[in-house]
């Protein structure tokens, strides 16, 4: 069974990393890449009755503007490498979501980014790497 | 450039505000005179009774169409109760829907515009005039408004617009246009007109003076005495930045505290009311008792029954169309889908919240009463029951719940303040959806509305509660006679889209995404 690697990328310079790095196993091991976007979304936020009109819209401007400025160079470059490549843009928590992608697709491993800072922010609210390691469904590599 | 118009605006405002101090208070009796008598005739039209009765027609024309609905849909508010509440959760939603406005969403930005002053101000007119018993009556017509809600926030996002730029505009208007010409009756057109000049008062009116009006009075009743039109000049200053400068923070971060003052606001009340548990039977015994009796209050329990009717329908809106409007953006497949996350507004809103207010009013005895007859004692004009402090409107409930917990009153301020401000906002946005539907949609339009909006912040805080509360009533009630003669017409539609859906959910075809 060859390998597929599920890649969160938000276009930082440590998803660039984490992409990277998958790029390099999946050729090295003949695996494929998904590279998943994920938009931070509640479906139990609060809104106010003009961003409720305008949401539609933004929403699909939000998704053009992350596969033009995002993915679609990436694809490119990819595929010249000769490693078969995918991606989706997704809303939602980030860490479930990504689980959700990896289950639903079959993925192998997944590798993520993490920007190693320990402010007081991520030791509240918790990382999308600290909540990968405890509920990734597959294999986690966490590049740092 | 955007940034600077509020700043210069609110320096105006001070300058303005230094310089009239010395006549305040004949300002305020101008402002109030001015309304009061060029109001008045509208007032009258709306609230005249049945003939040879003193029963108000437009509050049987409310409960007759509640009624109606409940009847001709088969009590769906319970029936499609359960189904509510696991749309709200998303349990039908697909997760590639994913970033689009959930049931959720639409749910709690309508309830910020209806969850209001009505539930704490409005609640406390009823119990003061009609007494116990209102109660009742505002708790039954709660529960048939829940069909009224469910109707109109179906034809709302069956019948909305969808723009080319992926903007959507529903309500009223719309589904009276669309839906008339699908059925091929006519006047559809002149009902929506007539429904957006209603809606555009009713903005003016229940959505913005009371407002304003009940939150100068909640800090007058906390700071002491100052004249209204300082309140009004603050809070339109407020507004203005935000409708008009675009300040998106003040809003948000309204939405987010407001669900949160109406947990608070409830939590304390469930606390006076266990506090008080000794009482509660005595309580509900006074609210039956006086919903069929009236207890001594102005009218009977005629009177009763017209405060509970009409507070109720001011409180949740139901069959006033304006839930319609805020409904219509959740992206959905079944409009009638948003049709049964509706019906669970009249129930939080009226049901729940209002009922709380009423409970602390009634518990802690802020009505007095003849010790020997056990009726209320009225006050000298016979209008309303006299209070413990001699208090009505939003100062009664103040009352009532700082004779329990002592400095209750700043937290209840706070929490006026922003739902006033919240409903403000709703509204503008109501009342600007049916003034572009009137005019036309463009910037200079747009910004006509909203400054003709603040200015009526400043005249609603400064006039006094009665000529307010019954311009607010008229107009927002005027709606509700447009709107309820176009859910007549329409009701066959939303029953077809109901027995359809409702036959799917049980075949299975429609399934639960979790």
């Amino acid at each position: 069974m060859s390998e597929k690697f599920v890649v969160g990328y938000d276009g930082s310079d440590v998803s660039k990393r984490a992409l990277d790095f998958a790029v390099s196993r999946a050729e090295a091991q003949g695996g494929s890449i998904l590279i998943v976007h994920v938009l931070e979304w509640s479906p139990y936020s609060f809104l106010t009755p003009q961003e409720i009109e305008e949401r539609h819209a933004r929403r699909t401007e939000e998704l053009e503007r992350a596969e033009k400025a995002l993915m679609a160079p990436l694809k490119s470059t990819i595929a010249a490498a000769g490693v078969p490549v995918e991606t989706q843009i997704k809303y939602g928590h980030v860490a479930k979501t990504l689980c959700d992608v990896a289950k639903k697709e079959g993925a192998t491993q997944m590798v993520i980014g993490r920007d190693g800072d320990g402010g007081l922010s991520s030791r509240v609210f918790g990382s999308v790497a600290g909540s990968l390691v405890q509920v990734a469904p597959v294999p986690c590599t966490i590049v740092p | 450039m955007t940034r600077l118009v509020p700043a210069a605006v609110l320096a105006a405002f001070f300058t303005m505000s230094g310089a009239l101090a010395a006549s305040a208070q004949s300002i305020d009796e101008t402002i109030n005179g001015i309304f009061a008598s060029s109001t008045g005739w509208f007032v009258s039209l709306i609230f005249s009774n049945f003939p040879g009765t003193s029963f108000p027609w437009i509050v049987g024309w409310l409960v007759i169409a509640a009624t109606v609905f409940t009847v001709y849909f088969g009590v769906i508010q319970f029936r499609a109760f359960g189904h509510a509440i696991a749309l709200v959760k998303g349990d039908y939603s697909d997760p590639n829907d994913a970033g689009e406005v959930s049931h959720f969403q639409a749910l709690a930005t309508a309830l910020s515009g209806t969850v209001g002053l009505g539930n704490i101000a409005g609640v406390a007119v009823a119990i003061g005039i009609g007494g116990p018993g209102a109660t009742f009556w505002m708790i039954l017509a709660g529960l048939l408004g829940m069909a009224s809600k469910f109707t109109e926030c179906t034809l709302g996002v069956k019948y909305r617009n969808e723009y080319a730029n992926g903007t959507v505009s529903g309500g009223p208007m719309y589904y009276l246009t669309k839906g008339f010409a699908e059925r091929g009756v006519g006047g559809g057109r002149i009902l929506a007109i007539l429904f957006s000049i209603f809606c555009i008062l009713g903005a003016l009116g229940g959505g913005n003076m009371f407002q304003a009006n009940q939150a100068h009075a909640q800090l007058t009743n906390v700071f002491g005495e100052y004249p209204g039109w300082i309140t009004g000049v603050v809070f339109a200053g407020i507004v203005f930045a935000v409708i008009v400068g675009g300040l998106k923070s003040i809003a948000r971060v309204t939405e987010k505290v407001v669900p949160f003052m109406g947990v608070i606001y409830v939590g304390t009340a469930l606390i006076i009311i266990l506090m008080n548990y000794d009482k509660i039977g005595w309580a509900f015994g006074q609210i039956f008792a006086g919903a069929f009796t009236g207890l001594g209050v102005a009218g009977g329990f005629v009177g009763a029954l017209i405060q509970g009717f009409k507070r109720a329908a001011f409180s949740n809106e139901a069959g006033v169309g304006s839930a319609a409007i805020a409904h219509s953006a959740v992206r959905t497949k079944e409009p009638i889908t948003e049709g049964f996350v509706s019906l669970l507004e009249p129930l939080i809103d009226t049901v729940i919240v209002c009922t709380m207010t009423a409970l602390v009013i009634i518990i802690t005895g802020q009505l007095i009463a003849d010790p020997n007859t056990g009726n209320y004692l009225l006050n000298e004009a016979g209008t309303a029951i006299q209070t413990v402090g001699d208090t009505s409107g939003v100062a009664l409930t103040s009352a009532a719940f700082s004779s329990s917990i002592s400095g209750f009153k700043y937290v209840l301020a706070l929490a006026v303040i922003l739902f006033a401000f919240s409903t403000m906002i709703s509204w503008s946005y109501y009342g600007l959806k049916a003034w572009t539907y009137l005019f036309g949609e463009g910037k200079a339009q747009e910004l006509t509305f909203k400054l003709i909006f603040c200015l009526f912040v400043v005249i609603g805080a400064a006039a006094s509660l009665g000529p307010v509360i019954d311009f607010s009533d008229a107009a927002i009630f005027a709606m509700a006679v447009v709107n309820i003669i176009g859910l007549y017409v329409l009701m066959p539609i939303v029953k077809r889209e109901m027995n359809s859906y409702l036959s799917r959910l049980k075949s299975g075809e429609i399934k639960k995404f979790t």
